[in-house]
C-alpha cells in the first residue's frame, strides 16, 4: 500500500483528492493536509463581499466530506519537505504543524510515496505598505472571512451615501506584480450593482486601478475576439463596460503604499501619484506559502526545489528569456518536479516559467505588469491529470502518463457584473489556449473560434449554475464525477 | 436660469470606447435571447473542454 499526501484542499488539492479517492482510495492511503477546516468556492466570495451571499453558502467543512471517503484529513499547515528522507530514514516525508484547535501547534512528520503540492498562494499583503485588512487600510475578497469584512465596510459607506455624503471607492490590484485581476473586476461591477440597487450610485465615484497595461489584460496579455465583422481586442469591450457603468480607470499602476484614505502609486511612465479613497478593495500579490525543503543530510535545498517567489519548480523550462523568445513549449505538462519523480505541484503552487503578459518596467525599474493567472478550470485540469498519472505510476508506469499544459488547454471565466436572476449580467469569456501559442496561431496566439466573450443574463445564470454545480461536486454528492471539472 | 445642455467634453477617457445601443442593452436581459445564448455558451464551453482534454 502506497501513501499519497496532498498538501492543500483548495480547488486543485481537493480535485486530486476526489479522484484519487475514487480510483485508488481502497487500495492506497490518501492523506490531505490543509490548515483550513473549510473548503471555499472562492469565485463566489465577491457575492459575499457585497452581502448577496453568506459565508455558509460558499463553504463547507472538509472533515465532514472526507469522513464519507477513505481520505485521511489532517487540519494542519505544511512546514517543510524532506524529499530524500533524513539521517534516520530514506523515506521522504513532510513536516506539518496542526491548526486543529485540539492539536494546535503539534508537529508531525508524515511519510509519503507520492506528494502533491497544492498549497495555493500566500496572500502577500506585506509586499505593499498599508495593504490589506489585517494591518492595512484596504479590504480583500480573497477569503470568505475577508469578504465578510469587505461587505461590512461597504454597507457603512452605503449608509454614508444615504445620508448625502459623497464617497470614493477604489477597486483593483494592490501591487505592480499582482495577478487575479478578474476577482477585482467582478467585485467593482457587483459594487456598482448594489449601489444602484441602494439608490446611491450617483453619490459614488467608482475607480478601477490596476497593473494591467490596458483594461482587460487579466494577466493573459488580453484576448482578441471576433465581433461585428472585426477581430477586436478585449480592451474595447472592457472599457465600454466601464464607461457604461460610469467607472473611471487607472492602468499601468503599481500601488506603493496605502495610508488611511490615501493610495500612493507609481505609473509605468515613472511618475508618482496620490488617490484619495473612502473604501478600497485591492487584491494582494501572490507568493508561495513558504515551504522549506531539506536533503537527507538536513541541508537547506529550498532554492533548488522552489523558485525565488516560493512556488515549486516543475517540468517547465525556466531558462530566462526575453518576451520574443517565450514559447508555449516552456510551460509544464506533467507538473512533476525535475529532481524528485514522486513530487508534483499543481494549481497556484507550481512556478510558471515566465508571465503571459509582457513584462513592463518603469524608468525607476519598477515592474508593473501582471503575473500569470491560474484560475479554477486549469487548476482542476492539472490536478486531475496528476491524479491520473499517479494512478498509472502506482500500477508500474515509470513516468507521468497524463499532461495538462496551460498552453494546450482552454479556460472559461464567467465574471459577474451584477447578481439578479432576471436583471443580472455576467461577462462570459473563454480563451484557448490560456498561454498563447504563436507557432500554432501566428496572428493572435489563440484560436479565435474558441476564444470568445459576451455579456448578458445568460452569463449570470451560468455563474449561478457553476456555483451550485461545483459545490455539489466538491461535497461528493451522488453523481459528482459526471460533472465536468 | 437656463437648463441648456453643455457640449460633451471631448478627448476624455470616456469619450472613445463604444457604447451599447438600447437594442444591445435590451438583448442582454431578453429572456428568450438569453435562453438561446445560455445554450450556445454551454455548447462552446463543452467544445473548449473537449479540445482541452488530454
Amino acid at each position: 500500500m502506497a501513501r499519497i499526501v496532498i498538501l492543500g484542499a483548495g480547488i486543485s488539492g481537493h480535485t486530486a483528492a476526489r479522484y484519487l479517492n475514487k480510483w485508488v482510495g481502497k487500495q492506497h492511503e490518501i492523506v490531505v493536509v490543509s490548515p483550513n477546516s473549510k473548503w471555499n468556492w472562492i469565485p463566489s466570495n465577491i457575492w459575499v463581499g457585497v452581502g448577496q451571499m453568506q459565508p455558509e453558502q460558499v463553504t463547507f467543512e472538509l472533515a465532514e466530506v472526507y469522513k464519507k471517503t477513505n481520505v485521511d484529513f489532517r487540519q494542519a499547515k505544511a512546514l517543510s519537505i524532506n524529499p530524500e528522507g533524513n539521517a534516520e530514514s530514506s523515506k521522504p516525508f513532510v513536516t506539518v504543524e496542526y491548526t486543529l484547535p485540539a492539536k494546535a501547534g503539534v508537529q508531525e512528520n508524515i511519510e509519503y510515496d507520492y506528494l502533491i503540492n497544492a498549497t495555493g498562494p500566500k496572500l502577500n499583503f506585506g509586499a505593499t505598505e498599508g495593504l490589506g485588512p489585517d494591518h492595512g487600510h484596504t479590504v480583500s475578497v480573497c477569503t470568505y472571512g475577508h469578504a465578510v469584512e469587505a461587505n461590512h465596510k461597504l454597507q457603512q459607506v452605503i449608509e454614508d451615501m444615504r445620508r448625502g455624503q459623497r464617497r470614493t471607492i477604489v477597486i483593483g490590484t494592490g501591487h505592480g506584480m499582482c495577478t487575479c485581476q478578474g476577482a477585482a473586476f467582478e467585485y467593482i461591477y457587483n459594487v456598482d450593482h448594489v449601489l444602484r440597487d441602494a439608490g446611491v450610485r450617483d453619490m459614488a465615484r467608482l475607480i478601477w486601478i490596476s497593473n494591467e497595461y490596458e483594461v482587460g489584460d487579466f494577466g493573459m496579455g488580453g484576448v482578441h475576439i471576433k465581433r461585428g465583422g472585426y477581430i477586436t481586442n478585449g480592451k474595447t469591450f472592457a472599457e465600454s463596460l466601464m464607461v457604461e457603468r460610469g467607472i473611471e480607470w487607472i492602468t499601468r499602476a503599481h500601488v506603493k503604499k496605502v495610508e488611511a484614505g490615501k493610495i500612493h502609486y507609481e505609473t509605468l511612465d515613472g511618475s508618482f501619484h496620490e488617490l484619495a479613497f473612502d473604501f478600497s478593495m485591492l487584491i494582494p500579490p501572490f507568493a508561495g506559502v513558504g515551504l522549506k525543503a531539506y536533503d537527507k543530510a538536513g541541508e537547506d535545498i529550498t532554492s533548488q526545489v522552489f523558485a525565488p517567489n516560493g512556488f515549486m519548480k516543475v517540468d517547465a523550462d525556466y531558462t530566462p528569456r526575453s518576451f520574443d523568445q517565450w514559447s508555449a513549449q516552456d510551460w509544464p505538462k506533467t507538473y512533476q518536479t525535475p529532481k524528485y519523480p514522486n513530487v508534483f505541484a499543481v494549481g497556484i503552487a507550481f512556478a510558471p516559467p515566465h508571465p503571459i503578459s509582457k513584462v513592463m518596467k518603469s524608468p525607476n525599474d519598477t515592474q508593473i505588469s501582471p503575473t500569470p493567472p491560474r484560475t479554477g478550470m486549469p487548476s482542476a485540469a492539472m490536478a486531475k491529470a496528476v491524479a491520473m498519472s499517479i494512478c498509472d505510476m502506482l500500477n508500474g508506469a515509470d513516468q507521468p502518463t497524463h499532461t495538462a499544459s496551460m498552453a494546450e488547454m482552454g479556460a472559461a471565466c464567467v465574471a459577474s457584473t451584477g447578481a439578479d436572476f432576471f436583471k443580472g449580467t455576467a461577462a462570459t469569456m473563454t480563451v484557448y489556449p490560456v498561454v498563447p501559442d504563436f507557432e500554432k496561431y501566428p496572428d493572435y496566439g489563440r484560436d479565435t473560434e474558441l476564444t470568445f466573450g459576451e455579456i448578458g443574463l445568460a452569463g449570470h445564470w451560468m455563474k449561478y449554475l457553476l456555483h451550485h454545480a461545483f459545490i455539489y461536486q466538491a461535497k461528493l454528492k451522488p453523481g459528482w464525477s459526471l460533472i465536468p471539472d | 436660469m437656463s437648463n441648456k445642455p453643455t457640449n460633451r467634453e471631448p478627448y476624455q477617457q470616456a469619450y472613445y470606447p463604444p457604447a451599447p445601443t438600447g437594442f444591445t442593452r435590451y438583448m442582454r436581459t431578453s429572456l428568450l435571447w438569453q435562453t438561446i445564448r445560455f445554450l450556445v455558451i454551454n455548447l462552446k464551453m463543452l467544445k473548449l473542454m473537449a479540445k482541452s482534454h488530454h
